[in-house]
């Protein structure tokens, strides 16, 4: 044979069989004259060393595009924790509130005018079984004032109420200061403040003895009330006995407004047959009402702000992902020459796609993390702030990572089928 | 034995009056330990050549046989296969990934086959014993020298043992000790047994080696040592 050829033509001599012999595990020698070629697949730990590699290249790049879907994210997860926190505290303030008190109060007559309760209608309502406590007010047509200078007309816009004794613990209210009425100081000049009531009279303390003007005589303030959330009227509200008030009225006081404290399990019930009860003559003028469903409502209010907040964290998460596929077609387009080597070392287009796939998902991975970890400590934040108990929102965190696993997969999709079409004569070509 | 064969290969770009055809019915046999060099002037087809016989691509039409398997028809998956088995390359550019040791640089021949990484690591070491570099695995590619550069990419070209060795000027960004550092390394490797095809515009570098190759418009001007067509032959 001509030429200078050093092996002999026809003898099987590899370059692996030159040298010290290796041993090596069977399935990984890549071929062999008379054995099968055998090629694993990549493992997931290689898989994912590789897509991270190239997050770990350019530094600030992939700080910047994982940015958006950490602001997504962050909002997301703030706005659900954050509902979350207040909702919990709202459900808190219902449980210790209770949502077992009903308010009977007069209606409007067929004819638009003001309907009464009839007088018996607290000792009918308290005869339900079902009824725990039930406690009248009736409206007294007077002023508190803070002293006899002050002009009778002046309301300050507090209202003057008799109240019964029962009242107190139908409400669940508790006193800031002094004390509640009782059968002695119900029947003399003695007064309770709401809470509001007390600040516009400029009452902080009782230390001393102090004394207001209702009507045309004083009344000594014998306890102020903390907020009371169910009646929240009460807060504006000077309360007295209502033995002293058919002194300081001329007229019969009706009732004007009964508070029923029900057993929980039969609220529904017995509230159907507060009406009949409360004015059997003429149930339709009678409302009854339940407080706590305001709260209820003002949480769903919030509930509505909550939504939109969720979509505005929808939209940056949404941008987010776009800006990440926009760096991925973007890197793509750089590392041509990369995924030409890579296709000439043996790379197929499944992996090279895999590849770009994998860096987006991590990208977008990366932000969801970086969102949430902020999202968290925002909830945290405000809820110490605002003295709410302190939810962590796991089920948004959760939420969270998902979108953003799923963002980076749909919008790495793109970049992946691009990178895999790269042809491998790439690496070869010459700049 | 003939690792790669070619058999009235044509490579035509384009269709109708625009089409160029780059090689023409070419025939071609790689035997087991051929050291050759494939030379001509720009614009002779190597380059196109270099492409079929790395079967990085297809050829219009004829056939291509890796180690008797052929390829011409094989999908992009299979010929993906074919590349991280018998195949090994070596860039003019080195194409070493910057921020990488040369270790994983070298490991990195391995990643396409499943290797696990461990024994990617251990191979890629006695890799670049085989080119001396063994002292220098943990470097990166900015610390090496060119040369240095050139005989990692060379180790990672032949870490997983394939049938060819496949070089596109590989001394083409080097200066001349550097260059005949890489040459010397090919010798050497070639010495052991490697079969490993230069591709190369140098007359110069392809006259040190024993088998010359010389390609003018598409087709093969001249052969040194022609492989018989008896072997280089189809078989069915």
């Amino acid at each position: 044979m001509p030429g200078a050829a050093v092996v002999r033509r026809g003898d099987v001599v590899t370059r692996t069989e030159v040298g010290p012999p290796v041993a090596r595990p069977r399935d990984r020698r890549p071929h062999g004259p008379d054995g099968p070629t055998v090629v694993r697949r990549m493992s997931a730990g290689d898989r994912l060393r590789l897509g991270a590699r190239g997050l770990t290249v350019r530094k600030g790049r992939t700080a910047l595009s994982a940015l958006g879907v950490a602001i997504g994210i962050t909002a997301l997860v703030g706005v659900l924790g954050l509902s979350e926190s207040s909702r919990a505290d709202l459900q808190a303030q219902l449980d210790a509130l209770g949502t077992n008190l009903l308010t009977v109060a007069p209606g409007q007559g067929v004819l638009g005018d003001d309907a009464t309760l009839p007088d018996e209608s607290v000792a009918m309502i308290a005869r339900i079984p079902t009824v725990e406590s039930a406690a009248a007010v009736r409206k007294v047509d007077a002023t508190v004032r803070r002293n006899d200078l002050v002009p009778t007309s002046e309301t300050s816009g507090i209202g003057v109420v008799a109240a019964d004794l029962d009242l107190l613990r139908t409400v669940a209210a508790t006193l800031r200061e002094g004390r509640w009425l009782d059968d002695a100081t119900s029947r003399y000049p003695a007064v309770v403040l709401g809470s509001t009531a007390a600040r516009r009279l400029a009452i902080g303390s009782l230390d001393g003895g102090v004394d207001v003007w209702i009507g045309s005589r004083p009344f000594t303030v014998v306890g102020i009330l903390d907020p009371v959330v169910l009646a929240s009227e009460l807060n504006e509200a000077a309360i007295i006995g209502t033995t002293v008030a058919d002194a300081v009225s001329d007229e019969d006081l009706p009732p004007s407004g009964v508070y029923v404290r029900v057993d929980p399990d039969e609220v529904v019930a017995t509230r159907a047959l507060l009406g009949r009860t409360a004015n059997p003559a003429a149930p339709d003028e009678v409302q009854v009402s339940r407080p706590s469903d305001a709260l209820a409502a003002q949480d769903a209010a919030t509930r509505s702000f909550t939504l939109l907040a969720l979509g505005l964290g929808g939209v940056a998460l949404l941008v987010g992902g776009v800006g990440i596929a926009n760096v991925m077609v973007v890197s793509v387009l750089e590392r041509r020459r990369e995924i030409g080597v890579r296709r000439a070392l043996g790379a197929t287009r499944g992996s090279i796609g895999g590849q770009f796939l994998v860096e987006s998902v991590l990208l977008s991975l990366l932000g969801g993390v970086a969102g949430a970890l902020l999202g968290v400590a925002l909830t945290w934040g405000y809820a110490t702030a605002q003295g709410w108990a302190i939810v962590v929102p796991w089920r948004p965190v959760v939420a969270g990572l998902a979108c953003s696993l799923v963002i980076g997969s749909l919008v790495g999709l793109y970049p992946a089928m691009r990178a895999a079409r790269v042809p491998p004569t790439e690496a070869l070509r010459t700049a | 034995m003939t690792v790669v064969e070619l058999h009235g290969v044509t490579k035509t770009y384009g269709t109708g009056p625009a089409a160029l055809t780059v090689l023409h019915d070419l025939d071609l046999g790689v035997e087991a330990g051929d050291y050759m060099a494939v030379v001509g002037p720009s614009g002779s087809g190597k380059s196109t050549l270099l492409h079929v016989m790395g079967a990085l691509d297809r050829p219009s039409t004829g056939r291509v046989r890796f180690a008797g398997d052929d390829v011409t028809a094989m999908s992009d998956a299979a010929l993906s296969r074919v590349r991280a088995v018998h195949l090994g390359f070596v860039f003019q550019q080195f194409f070493l990934l910057d921020g990488r040791s040369a270790l994983e640089n070298v490991a990195d021949g391995l990643l396409y086959q499943g290797v696990r990484r461990p024994e990617r690591l251990r191979r890629a070491r006695e890799a670049l014993d085989r080119v001396g570099l063994g002292a220098r695995a943990g470097h990166t590619p900015t610390e090496l020298s060119g040369g240095e550069c050139q005989r990692v990419a060379v180790a990672r070209a032949l870490v997983h043992g394939p049938r060819v060795l496949l070089a596109d000027e590989p001394t083409g960004n080097l200066d001349q000790a550097s260059g005949a550092a890489v040459l010397d390394l090919f010798d050497t490797l070639h010495e052991e047994g490697a079969t490993i095809v230069v591709v190369t515009h140098d007359e110069h570098i392809a006259g040190r080696l024993p088998r010359v190759v010389s390609m003018r418009d598409g087709r093969v001007e001249h052969d040194t040592c022609p492989v018989p067509p008896s072997s280089a032959g189809v078989t069915s």
